[in-house]
């Protein structure tokens, strides 16, 4: 390979002095407006370094002149969001449950917020359909152990159920085997007892009345004389075909004996009023409300 | 019977560069049936489209009353006493295949006449030349000013022409966005500058192409960027009429002295006197004499300007006409002319307009005003109750597409015993929700179906929801499945 460019004598251009066997290669420049316009991006990339931010440095980086930020400018958009939504939030928390609820916009408004809140806040223990599971009710039935009237689950939402806020709803099921309260022979005859009650089947042997007593004496102040349960004091109702912990007699037994005290977190600090008002319009209109 | 073709024999000696750069088109002006026409149809077409948008047409309180609106906040468009929907733009699809059938039609009757007469880009390079030959005068006069260089007049004449042209590009971009609002009030708007940014930019936007094509680009469009041309060379036939050289009439080429002379003598001479003027007046640059070819686009204005000659020198007219080599061979073999404008193609092409446009007719006609669709929920998909019946709950979607609010009952069939409730709806007739929809909108509901294990023992029964407008007795069904746990 020779070096040396010489003019080539067909084109009558210069050569860029390689050869390869015998072949030449005609020295064929950029054309000026390309070569132009590749110096002015480089140029345009010094000022684009100094404008915005370019260089990582040990723990920080160059911020740029007017210290833009894509993290930023998504703060601000976010802002706005809430500046938009403000509006329709305040006029939200201003207007009574009941009205909400008449007023088609805002019922669509709630149910969509509602709905979002519901999936972040609630879905880990209620399920994303708010199906629950044990231990965590179904919230689109119509059993409801603190009541489902608007005002009722928003009560709920706001303090919890056993959360520890001062106004959170207390009242737990006792423990009455573990606190001595009942034998295991009474437990038993109870269990079959609140069995009975709604129509489910009993073991042999089992004493009506004895489990009628046993019950009187020890469940009726909560649950009530017919087990129909008090949403005041979060008594489930017995008579229903709905069961949280479930209605096998293994399970009765095992609720009498070891008691129940299922937890819901307070959220009245945690989400804004607006929010709460959404979230129990969103779970009222899951179809069980009352 | 075929015969073997020689590789040489398809060689055509004038074939060119693949590449020609361009060159400048100087029509002369030129008058006669055809340009009047032409002048008709560019009145017709202009003035539909500057002024349909200020066209009115009352729809009632509430409704714009613009004839001819596409509304795209609100997703309605409005054509005269047709409202359509998003979800009905099937009808654009039928228009489109309509629109594509009588371009086909018109290409078997007549070669590319929508080209010549009716395409925007003739139209507006039309009206552009229209201008520019009022400024610089005629093609001999552009064509020298052009040569000569700069001069004060002609500097001052360009910028008039710009002018012009730009003023017409703006109006004719104008003239667009006021299909896309209440074109008054826009109007209003975008003289006092407070019109939506959108608006100015697509006015910018149809300004530089309105210019560019019309002003600059011109015949290239029809010759190099239009599909149209390709398509239609392989969709025509041998009866389509197309501006056509009759060269049976035409050749020999003789110029008007030794005509006379021929003729006197007693011999046939052909009439064409090489005068140039088809050339001179082609708004496209081409001769019209070596036949039918893609740049061509079927103004008819070489037939004006053949005319116009034909008088002059006493010849008779037409010798170029909207003709078919069919007829050339014909009149050379001493055989009467035909034309065929009902053949197989052409009454197709017209059954098929008939049977799609029908079809429309039919769809606008017995187009539904009241809609229902309804969505099953998903989680979860039943619901068990406290005393053991079963609820599924739906989304549905209510459409009422009349200019006024409406009061609709639903009624639920399928599972047995079922009942229905609709959240936040307390007015229940006769186990009936009642629900107002108001005028020209959707209403989502969330209805809730609940009905007692007894009686309905499959896993999934189909359920029926029946909508009924109180007023007008107008129902509308949608049907899902009620499912078990």
């Amino acid at each position: 390979m020779t070096d040396h460019s010489e003019i080539d004598k067909v084109s009558g251009k210069s050569t860029t002095g390689h050869e390869w066997d015998g072949i030449k290669e005609l020295n064929t420049p950029l054309p000026r407006w390309w070569v132009w316009t590749f110096y002015a991006t480089i140029i345009w990339s010094i000022g684009y370094w100094i404008v915005y931010p370019a260089w990582p440095l040990i723990s920080t980086y160059t911020t740029g002149l007017f210290g833009y930020s894509t993290r930023a400018s998504v703060r601000v958009e976010l802002a706005n969001l809430e500046a938009i939504r403000g509006e329709k939030m305040v006029k939200l928390a201003a207007t009574p449950l009941a009205d909400i609820v008449k007023d088609p916009a805002l019922l669509a408004l709630a149910r969509a917020r509602g709905k979002a809140a519901f999936g972040d806040n609630c879905a880990p223990c209620h399920g994303t359909g708010g199906t629950g599971s044990k231990g965590y009710p179904n919230l689109n039935d119509d059993e409801w152990i603190w009541g489902g009237k608007l005002e009722q689950i928003e009560q709920t939402i706001q303090f919890g159920a056993r959360s520890g806020h001062a106004k959170t709803h207390e009242g737990a099921m006792l423990a009455f085997g573990k606190d001595g309260v009942l034998k295991p022979a009474e437990i038993v005859t109870v269990a079959n007892y609140v069995r009975s009650l709604s129509g489910l089947s009993t073991g042999a042997g089992y004493d009506a009345a004895a489990g009628k007593k046993l019950f009187a004496d020890n469940c009726a102040s909560c649950h009530g004389d017919a087990g129909k349960g008090n949403p005041e004091m979060g008594a489930p109702n017995l008579t229903d075909k709905i069961w949280l912990y479930g209605s096998d007699e293994a399970t009765l037994i095992d609720t009498i004996t070891n008691g129940r005290a299922g937890v819901m977190p307070a959220w009245v600090g945690r989400l804004d009023p607006a929010t709460i008002k959404a979230l129990t319009v969103y779970v009222h209109s899951l179809g069980g409300g009352q | 019977m075929n015969k073997t073709v020689l590789p040489s024999d398809l060689e055509v000696p004038d074939d060119g560069p693949l590449y020609v750069a361009h060159k400048k088109v100087y029509p002369q002006k030129v008058s006669g049936t055809f340009r009047r026409i032409k002048w008709a149809l560019m009145g017709v077409c202009l003035g539909v489209y500057y002024f349909l948008p200020f066209v009115r047409w009352n729809r009632g309180l509430g409704a714009p009353d613009q004839a001819v609106l596409i509304d795209f906040p609100n997703r309605r468009f409005y054509f005269f006493f047709i409202e359509l929907w998003p979800q009905e733009v099937y009808y654009f699809t039928g228009l489109l295949i309509v629109a594509a059938l009588v371009l086909f039609l018109l290409n078997s009757i007549g070669g590319r006449i929508w080209c010549g007469y009716l395409c925007p880009q003739t139209v507006w390079t039309d009206l552009f030349y229209a201008v520019e030959r009022l400024i610089e005068g005629d093609r001999r006069e552009r064509m020298k000013k052009d040569a000569a260089g700069w001069t004060l007049e002609r500097v001052s004449e360009t910028v008039l022409k710009h002018s012009i042209w730009l003023m017409i590009a703006w109006w004719t971009g104008g003239a667009w966005v006021l299909y896309f609002a209440d074109a008054p009030t826009l109007v209003m708007q975008l003289i006092t500058f407070q019109g939506p940014m959108l608006a100015y930019i697509w006015i910018g936007i149809l300004t530089a192409t309105t210019y560019v094509l019309a002003g600059y680009m011109r015949e290239q469009v029809c010759v190099y960027m239009c599909p149209w041309p390709r398509i239609q060379a392989a969709l025509t036939d041998e009866w389509a009429l197309n501006v056509t050289y009759r060269y049976d009439r035409g050749e020999e080429r003789t110029s008007l002295k030794k005509a006379k002379e021929l003729r006197a003598r007693g011999e046939t001479v052909g009439d064409c006197v090489d005068c140039y003027q088809c050339v001179a007046v082609c708004p496209t640059g081409i001769d019209i004499r070596n036949g039918p070819q893609l740049d061509c686009i079927q103004c008819g204005l070489c037939i004006d300007a053949c005319d116009t000659v034909m008088e002059k020198i006493g010849r008779p007219k037409r010798l170029i006409g909207y003709d078919n080599d069919i007829n050339i061979k014909r009149r050379q073999e001493g055989k009467k002319e035909i034309y065929r404008l009902v053949r197989p193609r052409t009454v197709i092409y017209c059954g098929m307009i008939a049977v799609v446009g029908a079809i429309m007719l039919y769809a606008l006609l017995t187009r539904s005003l009241l809609d229902v669709n309804v969505l099953h929920d998903r989680n979860p998909v039943a619901v068990k109750l406290a005393d053991g019946s079963i609820r599924n709950a739906y989304t549905m979607r209510l459409l009422n597409k009349r200019g006024f609010d409406r009061v609709i009952a639903i009624d639920v069939d399928g599972p047995v015993n079922a009942t229905v409730h609709v959240v936040g709806v307390d007015s229940v007739t006769q186990d009936r929700p009642m629900i107002v929809l108001g005028r020209d909108q959707t209403t989502e509901l969330r209805v809730l179906v609940t009905a007692p294990l007894e009686g309905n023992p499959e896993k999934s029964v189909p359920v029926r929801f029946r909508i009924t407008d109180i007023g007008l007795g107008e129902t509308a069904v949608a049907t899902d499945n009620f499912v078990s746990p």
